[in-house]
């Protein structure tokens, strides 16, 4: 069991520190199998009410594809997802740059995966990791996402304290 | 010779000018906080648990990629005849530049103070800057940046996204 892992178990999740995280360390991958309701509750979450993200029809016959397809911001809510669960509630996301390169459909196994860039601490004692993590269907690249989310450095440390200076994302 | 020299004067003033500036059409609230966690089936505490936002984030929060979320237009409301067009900006410059096509080549959102139920947000747009004519295998135009920020109803800097957009005409076949 490791370090976070242990706090985990006392805490009801886990709570990574910056001793925890590695460069080249793996995420371990999150797959979901997406239907019309996956496509069409995250477009409505996210109030994106264009025909293309619920309505099959529109899709195909306007848009040309082969159906509904999810929405960017439900992809990000994924990836905040994807992040977080990983690091624990005390994980604060600092950035995301997102890169799209295909669609996501209904029928389609999404396979979210991870990998840590750099972990450091910057002058004001946040620590920060940079974690690329792909979003693949059948392999194939669909989003590319580069976060900067900061953990903890230690166990009495939160990153949501940290306010205006002392927060650099 | 300056990237922005031979930009007609109209872009040029725009650059690094506050445009459509706004107020959300509603207070941040925690309906659609749960909603989008389920839609991704997000279980962490700090959206579900009073107790654990209450000591891990000072009180319950939104997820902050949601930060778009709070200017989405509804779907219709009363009075209104036109539906206002996100990035705006980048349709302006479509139009200014007469180029028929556009696309988002790059999107990074960066995050700043935590969005809570309650808050009132405000944003506005800002273009940094437009390239020279570019040629690419899409068609001949001009690559331009643009910012979307976000603050709270203190004036606090809550987040910002950036886009870089590239306008252009075809290439003929």
């Amino acid at each position: 069991m490791s370090g976070a892992e242990a706090r985990g178990a006392r805490t009801g999740g886990p709570h990574l520190t910056v001793g925890d995280v590695r460069e080249d360390q793996r995420l371990a991958p999150l797959v979901h199998d997406v239907t019309a309701t996956t496509i069409v509750l995250g477009a409505l979450a996210s109030r994106d009410w264009r025909p293309m993200h619920h309505d099959h029809s529109f899709a195909v016959h306007r848009n040309g594809t082969r159906d509904i397809f999810m929405n960017t911001p439900t992809q990000a809510a994924w990836f905040e997802r994807y992040l977080t669960d990983w690091t624990g509630p005390k994980g604060r996301l600092g950035r995301m740059r997102f890169r799209m390169l295909g669609s996501v459909f209904p029928g389609d196994t999404m396979v979210f995966a991870g990998t840590v860039g750099t972990v450091d601490v910057d002058e004001t004692g946040c620590g920060w990791v940079a974690v690329d993590v792909t979003l693949s269907v059948a392999d194939q690249a669909c989003t590319e996402c580069a976060a900067r989310i900061a953990i903890p450095t230690g166990p009495d440390d939160n990153p949501w304290d940290r306010r205006g200076e002392r927060w650099r994302p | 010779m300056s990237e922005r020299s031979d930009l007609p004067a109209e872009i040029l003033s725009w650059i690094g000018q506050k445009r459509y500036e706004q107020v959300g059409e509603f207070d941040v609230e925690r309906g659609y906080i749960f909603t989008t966690c389920s839609s991704v089936q997000n279980g962490n505490p700090i959206f579900w648990d009073d107790k654990a936002a209450a000591e891990i984030t000072g009180g319950p929060i939104a997820p902050p990629a949601m930060i778009s979320v709070w200017f989405r237009p509804h779907h219709w409301a009363p009075g209104r005849t036109e539906q206002a067009l996100p990035l705006q900006v980048h349709f302006d410059l479509k139009k200014a530049l007469d180029v028929p096509e556009a696309v988002m080549s790059d999107n990074t959102v960066t995050f700043g103070e935590p969005v809570r139920p309650g808050d009132r947000l405000r944003t506005w747009q800002v273009l940094r800057n437009v390239s020279t004519p570019k040629k690419t295998k899409l068609g001949t135009g001009r690559f331009w940046d643009i910012d979307v920020e976000y603050v709270n109803q203190r004036g606090e800097w809550v987040g910002t996204e950036s886009y870089t957009g590239f306008g252009y005409r075809k290439a003929p076949r």
